[in-house]
């Protein structure tokens, strides 16, 4: 254990200072795979994972992919007394058209398309230069910066439940069938939470660190 | 100072990025790292949070009085509330969904009022609850806040698919709008939330709960290693 004469004398930037409970911890980079939790409220602190950018870099590609073919098909199938009718995600979110509502739709697709493809847009770029071994791209702080504070507006997860929730609570006015869209959600679901729970963030701002001033270094050069 | 209370770094006279983690010297005004705003503890956190909690409230009345739904079918055009929704639904003997809706729509945005507003009020005053207890309890604010949309998400899903003629069509009602609004507003007021402030009066809590609250946690100076 290091003692606290200890702490107080060390240089800022070898500190690090749980976000949840201000507890002062040393950095002490814990190997691939084990986690520096803190020790007074549990917060993972460092948990870095052999390979992490790459595959983060695959899921957020994957994210793009899905959502934006999850927006041209439809993604629930109705049909009664001969009618019939199916949704994709533009009409959903086009649903509220009139007055105040508006502004519904516009918020729903924000939800549930435009953040997480940005989120998986910042991702892209703050990550790409970093696992090559590159320079930072110019901008990335504010790009991960706008990337950590999407996260909890990102609700494609919620939607794909919505849509089993809806299906049940027609099932006595209609038939309703999932489309392709649906399960391309589904399977969005479980890509944004690993996306999320294999990012290292102190790693990524440690690196950005280094790399951004690498990036001022060769500009300067 | 006891056993649990570890060395914070407002107690070593600097000031952390809650953002990114990096310390810095007391008195920075910003992250050198990520830009962000420095404070050692946010002095207009409560504020806000209550703030956003009004907000959240009031937004909450009328996407319980206004219709959610308007439904239209060939013999009867049906305007639902949230909650006579769900009575309609137990009247056609669907319990189980009923519960469902009632726990998503009601249960849920009451609880997270009473557990927000609990929350400040315990940062003022001594809690009942330890600080790990109320730690999980603003955790679990901020993952299921964010479920409450389903709720909107449905009505959107059934007013673009419904549409079928004369057979049926549902469009939503002006509650659809207020119940997002609530659940922005309630999501904004457990963010505004400076958890530090939960954990800056553990010493008190300690000494409230008596001696088993001073021994439920051991905090030292170094975090724990951990296999993930
Ligand atoms: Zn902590
Ligand atoms: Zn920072």
């Amino acid at each position: 254990m290091t003692d606290q004469t200890d702490l107080h004398a060390a240089e800022p930037a070898e500190l690090i200072a749980c976000p949840i409970c201000d507890a002062l911890y040393r950095v002490e980079e814990p190997a691939h795979g084990e986690r520096a939790v803190c020790a007074r409220c549990g917060h993972v602190l460092i948990a870095p994972r052999r390979r992490a950018g790459m595959s983060i870099i695959m899921l957020a590609l994957a994210t793009v992919i899905l959502t934006c073919g999850a927006v041209f098909f439809p993604f629930l199938r109705i049909s009664t007394a001969g009618f019939g009718n199916s949704a994709t995600i533009l009409d959903t979110a086009l649903a509220f058209t009139d007055g105040p509502l508006l502004v519904l739709s516009l918020a729903v697709l924000a939800l549930i398309v435009l953040v997480p493809v940005a989120r998986a847009a910042l991702t892209i770029y703050v990550l790409s230069p970093l696992v090559f071994d590159r320079p930072a791209w110019p901008g990335a702080i504010q790009a991960f910066r706008m990337s950590e504070a999407l996260q909890p507006w990102s609700m494609a997860e919620i939607f794909a439940i919505g849509c089993a929730v809806a299906l049940v609570k027609v099932a006595d006015l209609a038939t309703l069938e999932f489309g392709p869209a649906f399960w391309m959600f589904a399977v969005l679901t479980v890509v944004i939470v690993l996306q999320d729970r294999w990012l290292d963030r102190w790693l990524v701002w440690n690196t950005l660190d280094r790399e951004v001033a690498r990036a001022a270094r060769t500009a300067r050069a | 100072m006891s056993g649990e209370e570890a060395l914070t770094a407002r107690d070593a006279g600097l000031v952390a990025c809650r953002r990114c983690t990096r310390v810095w010297p007391r008195g920075r005004e910003r992250c050198g790292r990520c830009g962000a705003r420095l404070v050692s503890r946010d002095p207009g956190s409560l504020s806000r949070v209550w703030a956003w909690w009004v907000a959240g409230l009031m937004a909450y009345v009328p996407a319980n009085i206004y219709p959610m739904l308007i439904t239209d079918t060939l013999v009867s055009r049906s305007e639902a509330t949230i909650v006579g929704g769900a009575i309609e639904l137990i009247q056609h003997d669907a319990l189980g969904i009923a519960i469902i809706i009632l726990i998503a729509s009601v249960g849920i945005p009451i609880g997270k009022f009473v557990a927000v507003a609990y929350l400040a009020l315990s940062v003022q005053n001594p809690a009942r609850l330890n600080a790990h207890r109320r730690h999980h309890l603003l955790e679990v604010v901020e993952y299921i806040g964010r479920w409450s949309m389903i709720d909107v998400f449905v009505v959107a899903i059934l007013s673009a698919l419904v549409q079928l003629s004369v057979v049926a069509r549902i469009d939503p009602g002006p509650a659809a709008l207020a119940f997002a609004l609530s659940v922005v507003f309630t999501m904004l007021a457990a963010q505004a939330f400076d958890p530090r402030l939960i954990w800056d009066r553990i010493e008190a809590d300690a000494e409230a709960d008596g001696p088993e609250g001073r021994s439920a946690d051991e905090a030292g100076p170094t975090p724990r290693g951990e296999q993930a």
